[in-house]
């Protein structure tokens, strides 16, 4: 009786423990990212305030406001850097995928000499951080005179996302059964026609969910084109956080508000394919 | 008229070929050349004059250098070692939560989604000595009247930075983990349960064996991904105070383009690549081990 209760004890206070830990790391996880947006409503007074206001007096959209004002008034071209950040992204992530599936496809369907070695080979171009490419790529570029244009940075994100989006998508069409496009080509579709009309849909949610990994990377990148774009001609967000930075001071407040910008889309995909995620990470990384 | 027939497998591969030599393996045949030249980025003839090993023999010989070195083995070697941890103890918590797990699970990447940059302001915005989200904390509950300074101490700073680094990359292991431990047969589990094992022996010498893989590649995604340490430095403390938390490429990126001196980053870029290379190397070897002890095939 006296091990049964105390049994029952131990497991009570267990799994106390274990909501209290959980709750502890989700907020330590959650807390830095809510604090920022907190402050880009807060007017720069408050966010400066000493000693520290904890309750926020007043809400407004200050920041937000000036954000979007534009140039005038010591604002941030913060609208032509959004469009520079989505073009950029999604035309690279479109590419990157297009590439992608064809050599994802290679990889899981056809058998060839090297096959190993070219995987190995291409996955060891990431090892290359970018700080180290940006040096030699800044010499070429600027010989080309493609610095500080969409191309330029577009045609470099692609390389950056193409071996991952190459191992995840091989790793999709692993999962789908090689009877299923062959039973296809023997009811007279052309190779072509089993790809788009039979594999291509079975693999289309692992697919996406490597484009979305394209997308965050060039959304967020930020060695390569810090050196790559100069102007806003060309200048994504990630750089055009440095904007609100000057030798001295830092326009907290702003900066925030263009952060929330930033994230808004990133949470969004994320949550939208976070399942796959896992499935393909599994697939793609541990199986393979 | 013969056409040149190339095997399909080898059309499908050429775009992502001709792509990845274009941006990254001549950029990278060229800063191997140049690193054996005397390249200054504001004097374009310098590019031909070919000073031999030089460079090599000068980043051999240079303490920065070599403290940048180990300071990144250090950073890399706590970093990765906590977050593993971290995200283990995370999955596994995550894991055994039953209602609401979806959301946890989105919660549990909310760092993942924030470009480094974006980490790096801040944290520096919350480890701000006057301003800061931490100091003022600290202030309020009355722990200490004096504010901190988190990132102009040379340890504090390098503190700070670990901390940041361990804040955004913890879930990268934890997702991980966590679909290992999804993908993880129940039966040796129970088998275990039934033969008398305590749930920490079972998670021991069942579990975590199973969870190896998963484990081995997060370290080798993490170990080539060094490169994120350079955005979260760079604008947190940009190597300061003093150089203390100086890493190897906040120490290339500067000489490069601060210092102009291209051919001398890229010597040192070099070797800093072997470095990345020796990780991920060590860590696949460790994953294929793992694999073929649990009989899954290369």
């Amino acid at each position: 009786m006296a091990s049964n209760a105390s049994h029952r004890a131990r497991k009570r206070a267990l799994s106390a423990a274990h909501f209290i830990g959980l709750f502890l790391a989700m907020s330590l996880i959650c807390l830095p990212g809510l604090w920022i947006v907190l402050n880009s409503f807060r007017p720069t007074v408050e966010i400066m305030a000493k000693p520290p206001v904890w309750i926020p007096n007043s809400l407004n959209l200050d920041h937000y406001r000036a954000m979007f004002g534009g140039v005038g008034e010591g604002g941030v071209p913060v609208l032509t850097y959004f469009r520079n950040s989505l073009i950029i992204s999604v035309t690279s992530t479109l590419v990157a995928l297009l590439v992608g599936m064809a050599g994802g496809y290679a990889f899981a369907r056809y058998r060839f000499k090297g096959k190993a070695a070219l995987f190995v080979g291409l996955m060891a171009t990431r090892a290359v951080p970018g700080v180290a490419l940006s040096l030699p790529l800044f010499i070429i570029m600027a010989r080309a005179g493609i610095i500080d244009t969409h191309f330029g940075l577009i045609l470099t994100y692609v390389a950056l996302n193409v071996p991952f989006t190459v191992w995840l998508i091989d790793g999709f069409f692993r999962q789908v059964p090689r009877e299923l496009a062959e039973a296809a080509e023997i009811d007279g579709c052309t190779r072509w026609q089993a790809f788009w009309k039979v594999e291509f849909p079975v693999a289309r949610a692992g697919i996406a969910s490597a484009g979305i990994f394209a997308f965050l990377t060039s959304w967020n990148e930020y060695a390569l084109a810090s050196q790559l774009t100069r102007s806003v001609n060309s200048k994504t967000m990630p750089v055009g956080l440095l904007d609100f930075t000057s030798q001295f001071t830092l326009n907290w407040g702003g900066m925030c508000a263009l952060a929330v910008l930033m994230i808004i889309p990133a949470l969004v995909l994320t949550f939208l394919v976070q399942k796959h995620l896992i499935a393909g990470l599994t697939f793609g990384g541990v199986k393979g | 008229m013969t056409r040149l027939r190339l095997p399909p497998w080898l059309v499908l591969l050429l775009p992502a070929i001709i792509i990845l030599a274009a941006v990254v393996l001549v950029p990278l045949v060229l800063s191997f050349y140049s690193s054996f030249t005397a390249y200054q980025l504001t004097r374009p003839e310098t590019l031909w004059k070919w000073i031999g090993t030089f460079n090599y023999r000068k980043a051999a010989g240079d303490a920065n250098f070599w403290w940048a070195f180990g300071r990144t083995v250090l950073l890399l070697t706590i970093a990765l070692n906590l977050e593993m941890l971290l995200g283990l103890g995370l999955a596994v918590m995550v894991s055994k939560v039953t209602t609401g797990q979806r959301l946890l699970r989105t919660a549990m990447m909310f760092p993942m989604m924030f470009s480094p940059v974006l980490v790096g302001f801040q944290f520096k915005f919350i480890f701000n000595d006057n301003v800061g989200l931490v100091n003022n904390a600290l202030q309020s509950l009355g722990l200490t009247d004096v504010a901190i300074p988190w990132l102009v101490d040379g340890h504090l700073a390098l503190f700070s930075i670990i901390f940041a680094e361990i804040w955004t990359s913890t879930s990268v292991f934890a997702i991980l983990i966590l679909a290992g431990l999804y993908a993880i047969p129940q039966d040796p589990v129970e088998a275990a349960k039934v033969d008398g094992c305590t749930p920490w022996q079972s998670f021991r010498f069942v579990t975590l064996p199973f969870l190896m893989p998963f484990i081995y590649i997060a370290m080798a995604i993490r170990s080539l991904d060094v490169a994120r340490a350079y955005d979260i430095v760079q604008i947190m403390t940009n190597g300061g105070p003093a150089r203390r938390t100086e890493l190897l490429w906040t120490l290339i990126g500067r000489t490069a383009y601060v210092d102009a001196r291209m051919g001398y980053a890229n010597a040192m870029g070099y070797i800093a690549i072997l470095l990345s290379i020796f990780f991920t190397i060590y860590f696949f070897r460790k994953l294929t081990a793992a694999r073929s002890e649990l009989g899954m095939g290369v």
